[in-house]
C-alpha cells in the first residue's frame, strides 16, 4: 500500500511504498522542476568486505575496491553498455560507490518512465564475463592513478588511515592497482547476489511525474522478477580500537604548496536514537569554530596559517565517525600544533545562547538551501532512511536541540587519544 | 514548460533582472560587473573578490561580518571572476532563505539587500585606501592561489593550451592575475580602480526566487540607487586562420598524463550555427556516448576521461583526456581520427538526434538551478544577443546533419599540449 505524507514546514509530499521482495520506494513529486532525478541504491560499500554471501554459512573476505569494480560492470551487458540506453533519451545516468553504499542513478527531462524501467532492470539483471572483467582493471587502474595525483584526495585519505587500525574505511574506495587484479568474474557474482538483493535496497525518485502511475509501474516492474530468499546479510566488522592508530604521518609528493591536515576520531560503534542530532552537532559546532565566521579560523587567518583553500567535513555512519579539517599552508607543523591546541580548548567552552541560536538559525538556512537541489534531497533521504531515519525530519530535530546538548558534545569530543595530523610536503628532489 | 520568465528593466545605471519561480527554497540574489579583459586590470580583478569579503563599514572584520551573514539565516555570499570570451566577469553572488519557510517576522530580503549594498559600496577603507592589512594579506592569498594553480594538472594543462594557443590574444589572460603586477598594486591604487569599476563596468542585478510577498524591485532600487558612466563594450568578432598545428610537450614528476587539444570554431553565442556546435559538440565529445569517449576510452582503454568542451564566447572547442605517458601516439590518433570521422560525415541521423535530446537535456537541467539558470540568461547580455533560452531550445530542434558538417569544416586545430611524466618515452 503507498503511504502518503505530507511535511507542513517544507510544503512535500512524499509517497512511500515497502514492495512483497522487500524493495523499499520512495517518491517525491515537485512539478515546478524540469527534470526528474531518480536513485537505486544498494546499502553496500567499501567498507562490506567481510560477510557470508546469500544461502551460505562462513565468511569471506573479498578484494579491496570491489564494490566499485561492480559498481563499473553492471553498466555493461552482454551485447551493450546500458549508458547507452539512457543517452538515446537524452538521459543521462551516472553511478557511485562510497563507503556504505553503491549507488545508480539517472536525471532526465523526457520519457521518465522508460528510463526508471532501466535504472531498475540493467542494476537487477547483471551480466559480468572473464573478458570484461579483465578489460575493467585498465580503466580502473587509470582512474586510480589520476587520484593518486590529486594532493586533496591523498591528503583525506591519508587522514583516514592514520584514524583507523582496523577498520575497512581506512581502505581506498577504488581499492589499489594491484588489489583489483585479484577480481574474478565469480567473486562479483558472490558480491552481487548478496548486496544486490531488493531488500537490501532503496529506489527514491524526484521531480517532475506523477506518483500513482509511477508506483504501479515500479511494482509491475518487480513482480516480474524471482530473487532469492534473504533474511539479513552477516557482515563483519573486526574491533576498532577507540583511539587513532597514527599520531603524524608525513607524505611527500609534487605539490607547490604543503597540506597539513587534522582528522578527529569518534568512538562509534552502533547506531543510537540520537544519530541525526549528533550529525547535525558535529557539522554546526565545526562550522561554528572553522567557517570563515568562526574564532578558531579567524586565529589561524590572523597567524597566517592558512589559506582559502581550508575545509573541514563531518562522516557518520553506522559503525565509525570522524572529522577532517585542514588545507593548504606554508607552516604545516605551526598549523597542526595550533588546531590540536584550539581543539583541547572544547573541554573548557560553553557556547553563549546568541552563539547557539546563530548556529541553529545557519544550519535551518543551510538545510533549506541543500533542499533546491534534487541530487541532495535524493541522497540525504537514503543515506538517513539507511540507517532507520528520516532526512526531512531534520528540520524540527535541528530545532529541539538544546544549548546543553551542544556542550555536551563539545566538551567530550576531544581526548588525549583521538586526534591524528597528516601532512603532504612537497617533494624534496624538486624546486 | 516555461524556461523562465525573465522580467527586465532598465534602472539608475544597470539593468535588473528578476525571475519569479517556485523552484527554490531560497533566494538568489546576483550581482554581474563587466569590463573588457586587459593585462592591466586583471590582477586587480582577481584580487578584489578577496579583499571585499573581509569586511565592511559597520561588520570591519571577515568575522564579524561572516556572523552578520549567519544571523541572517545562514545567508551565503562569494564573489569571484571569470573569463567569458574577451570579457572579464566579476560575480557576488548572495542567497538567502525564502521567508516562507521560516517563523522569524524578520524581512530577511530586506536585511540582505542592504548588507549586499554594504559590501559592494561600503567596504572596509578609509581616505581614498582599503584596509591597509587587509591588502597586504590577501595579496599573499592570491599569490598561493597563484602558485598552486600547478597541483591540479586538469586545469593546469588547460591553462597552458590557452597559453600557448592564445599568445597574441587577450583571452590568454590568467584569471587570477600575475605575481609580478601583484607586487606594484597597493590598497590605494587597488581602490582608485575599484571607484573606477563601480562607475564604468557594465552592471547587471538579477533576483531570482519565489517572490509572492516580495516587491523585489522598489526594494533594489532602493539601495542601489547610484549615478554611474557605464562605457558600452564593443562585440568584435575574430576569425583566425590557423597556418601550422603548435606542439607542445612539458614534463612533471606525475604518474598520469595530459593530452589536451584546442580547436578553433570560429562560432560564439550570437551566431546562427551555435545550436549546432552545441550538437556537434555532443556527438563529438561532450557525453559518455560521443565519440570520444566511446572510442579513447571505452575501445581501448586508453583513458579514463576524454572529452570536448567549447567555449561560447570565444569560439574555442578544447579536447581533453587523462592517458598514459606511453600511449600518447596512439591516444593523439584516435582523437585525431574521431575529428577526421565528424569532416566526413561519418556519424548517422540517430546520433545527431540523441544528441540533440542530451543537449536540450542539459540546458533543461542546468534551468533547474538558480546559479545554472541566471548564466544562462547572462548569455544573451554578453553576447548582445536576443536569442532567448526558449529559443536556443528550439533551434537546437531544428539542426540537421549537415549543419554539423559545417561546423565540422570550420574547426581548425591550433594546439596539441601534452603534460608528460618525467624521462617518459612517448615517440615510440
Amino acid at each position: 500500500m503507498m503511504n502518503k505524507q505530507y511535511y507542513e514546514q517544507l510544503k512535500e509530499t512524499l509517497y512511500a511504498n515497502d514492495l512483497a521482495n522487500g524493495l523499499q520506494v520512495y517518491l517525491l513529486p515537485k512539478p515546478e522542476m524540469s527534470k526528474t532525478f531518480a536513485i537505486f541504491a544498494t546499502d553496500y560499500g567499501s567498507i562490506d568486505q567481510t560477510f557470508v554471501p546469500i544461502n551460505q554459512k562462513d565468511y569471506i573476505t573479498v578484494p579491496d575496491g570491489i564494490a566499485h569494480f561492480l559498481e563499473h560492470k553492471l553498466f555493461e551487458k552482454e551485447d551493450r553498455d546500458v549508458f547507452q540506453d539512457f543517452t538515446k533519451r537524452g538521459a543521462s545516468a551516472n553511478a557511485f560507490t562510497s563507503f556504505t553504499k553503491t549507488a545508480y542513478l539517472f536525471s532526465a527531462t523526457e520519457e521518465i518512465e522508460n528510463n526508471v524501467e532501466t535504472l531498475l532492470d540493467f542494476v537487477q539483471e547483471p551480466y559480468f564475463s572473464d573478458q570484461s572483467v579483465e578489460k575493467e582493471k585498465g580503466i580502473i587502474a587509470q582512474e586510480i592513478r589520476m587520484y593518486d595525483d590529486q594532493a586533496d584526495w591523498r591528503a583525506f585519505f591519508g587522514t583516514i588511515g592514520n584514524m583507523y587500525h582496523n577498520h575497512p574505511v581506512q581502505i581506498d574506495i577504488a581499492g589499489t592497482v594491484d588489489s583489483i587484479q585479484a577480481i574474478t568474474k565469480e567473486d562479483l557474482y558472490t558480491c552481487y547476489e548478496t548486496f544486490y538483493h531488493p531488500s537490501n535496497m532503496i529506489l527514491f525518485i524526484t521531480g517532475n511525474f506523477e506518483p500513482e502511475n509511477m508506483m504501479q509501474l515500479i511494482e509491475a516492474n518487480q513482480q516480474k522478477k524471482t530473487f532469492k530468499t534473504l533474511n539479513t546479510i552477516d557482515r563483519s566488522f573486526s574491533n576498532e580500537l577507540p583511539t587513532v592508530a597514527k599520531q603524524k604521518t608525513v607524505l611527500e609528493m609534487p605539490v607547490s604548496v604543503p597540506k597539513c591536515m587534522v582528522g578527529i576520531k569518534e568512538n562509534l560503534q552502533t547506531v543510537e536514537a540520537n544519530f541525526m542530532q549528533q550529525d547535525l552537532l558535529a557539522d554546526m559546532l565545526l562550522d561554528h569554530f572553522y567557517s570563515k565566521s568562526g574564532v578558531f579560523y579567524h586565529e589561524l587567518y590572523e597567524k597566517d596559517l592558512i589559506d582559502d583553500n581550508f575545509s573541514f567535513e563531518s562522516n557518520r555512519e553506522k559503525n565509525f565517525a570522524f572529522s577532517v579539517l585542514g588545507g593548504n599552508t606554508t607552516k604545516p607543523d605551526q598549523l597542526a600544533d595550533t588546531i590540536k591546541e584550539q581543539l583541547l580548548r572544547w573541554k573548557n567552552t560553553s557556547l553563549t545562547p546568541s552563539e547557539f541560536e546563530r548556529m541553529k538559525r545557519k544550519k535551518t538556512g543551510e538545510l533549506l538551501r541543500s533542499m533546491n537541489s534534487l541530487e541532495t534531497i535524493a541522497q540525504q533521504f537514503i543515506h538517513y532512511k539507511t540507517l532507520g531515519f528520516d532526512y526531512f525530519n531534520l528540520l524540527p530535530i535541528l530545532d529541539e536541540i538544546t544549548i546543553e546538548d551542544a556542550n555536551d558534545y563539545l566538551q567530550s569530543w576531544i581526548n588525549d587519544e583521538n586526534v591524528t595530523v597528516f601532512q603532504i610536503m612537497p617533494t624534496t628532489e624538486e624546486k | 514548460m516555461t524556461i523562465s520568465n525573465e522580467k527586465i528593466s532598465k534602472q539608475n545605471g544597470y539593468q535588473l533582472h528578476v525571475i519569479n519561480t517556485k523552484k527554490f527554497k531560497t533566494i538568489h540574489i546576483v550581482l554581474k560587473f563587466r569590463a573588457p579583459l586587459t593585462k592591466e586590470n586583471i590582477t586587480k580583478r582577481a584580487l578584489l573578490p578577496f579583499v571585499l569579503q573581509q569586511g565592511t563599514t559597520s561588520y570591519p572584520t571577515q568575522n564579524k561580518f561572516r556572523q552578520a551573514l549567519d544571523n541572517l539565516y545562514g545567508s551565503e555570499l562569494n564573489m569571484d571572476g571569470a573569463k567569458k570570451g574577451n570579457n572579464h566577469i566579476l560575480t557576488l553572488r548572495m542567497e538567502i532563505a525564502n521567508q516562507g519557510y521560516l517563523t522569524t517576522d524578520t524581512n530577511i530580503f530586506h536585511e540582505a539587500v542592504k548588507l549586499l549594498h554594504e559590501v559592494i559600496y561600503s567596504p572596509k577603507a578609509s581616505n581614498g585606501a582599503f584596509d591597509e592589512n587587509i591588502v597586504t594579506r590577501e595579496k599573499q592569498t592570491l599569490k598561493q592561489k597563484i602558485h598552486s594553480i600547478i597541483d591540479n594538472k586538469m586545469s593546469y594543462a588547460n591553462m597552458r593550451l590557452i597559453d600557448e594557443m592564445c599568445a597574441e590574444e587577450a583571452y590568454r589572460l590568467h584569471v587570477h592575475g600575475y605575481e609580478d603586477d601583484l607586487e606594484s598594486i597597493n590598497a590605494q591604487t587597488l581602490y582608485q580602480y575599484y571607484q573606477e569599476l563601480l562607475s564604468k563596468d557594465q552592471m547587471d542585478i538579477y533576483v531570482l526566487g519565489d517572490f509572492s510577498s516580495i516587491n523585489v524591485e522598489d526594494t533594489i532600487s532602493s539601495y542601489f540607487n547610484h549615478d554611474r558612466h557605464t562605457q558600452s563594450i564593443e562585440n568584435s568578432k575574430e576569425t583566425y586562420n590557423v597556418e601550422t598545428t603548435k606542439e607542445i610537450e612539458e614534463q612533471q614528476n606525475i604518474q598520469q598524463a595530459k593530452l589536451h587539444l584546442g580547436y578553433r570554431t570560429d562560432i560564439t553565442y550570437g551566431d546562427s550555427l551555435y545550436p549546432a556546435l552545441q550538437v556537434f559538440n555532443g556527438v563529438f565529445g561532450g557525453f559518455p556516448s560521443s565519440k570520444l569517449f566511446i572510442n579513447v576510452r571505452e575501445k581501448n582503454s586508453l583513458a579514463y576521461y576524454a572529452a570536448s568542451r567549447f567555449e561560447s564566447h570565444k569560439g574555442l572547442l578544447l579536447v581533453f583526456s587523462g592517458i598514459a605517458p606511453n600511449d600518447y601516439k596512439q591516444a593523439k590518433q584516435i582523437i585525431l581520427e574521431q575529428m577526421e570521422a565528424m569532416k566526413k560525415g561519418e556519424f548517422s541521423e540517430e546520433d545527431v538526434e540523441e544528441s540533440k535530446k542530451q543537449v536540450k537535456n542539459q540546458w533543461k537541467e542546468t534551468i533547474d538551478h538558480p546559479n545554472g539558470l541566471i548564466e544562462i540568461l547572462y548569455h544573451q547580455v554578453l553576447a548582445n544577443a536576443d536569442r532567448t533560452p526558449t529559443e536556443v531550445l528550439t533551434q537546437i530542434n531544428h539542426v540537421a546533419k549537415s549543419d554539423l558538417m559545417e561546423v565540422a569544416s570550420k574547426l581548425q586545430l591550433d594546439t596539441v599540449y601534452f603534460l608528460t611524466a618525467q624521462g617518459g618515452k612517448n615517440d615510440e
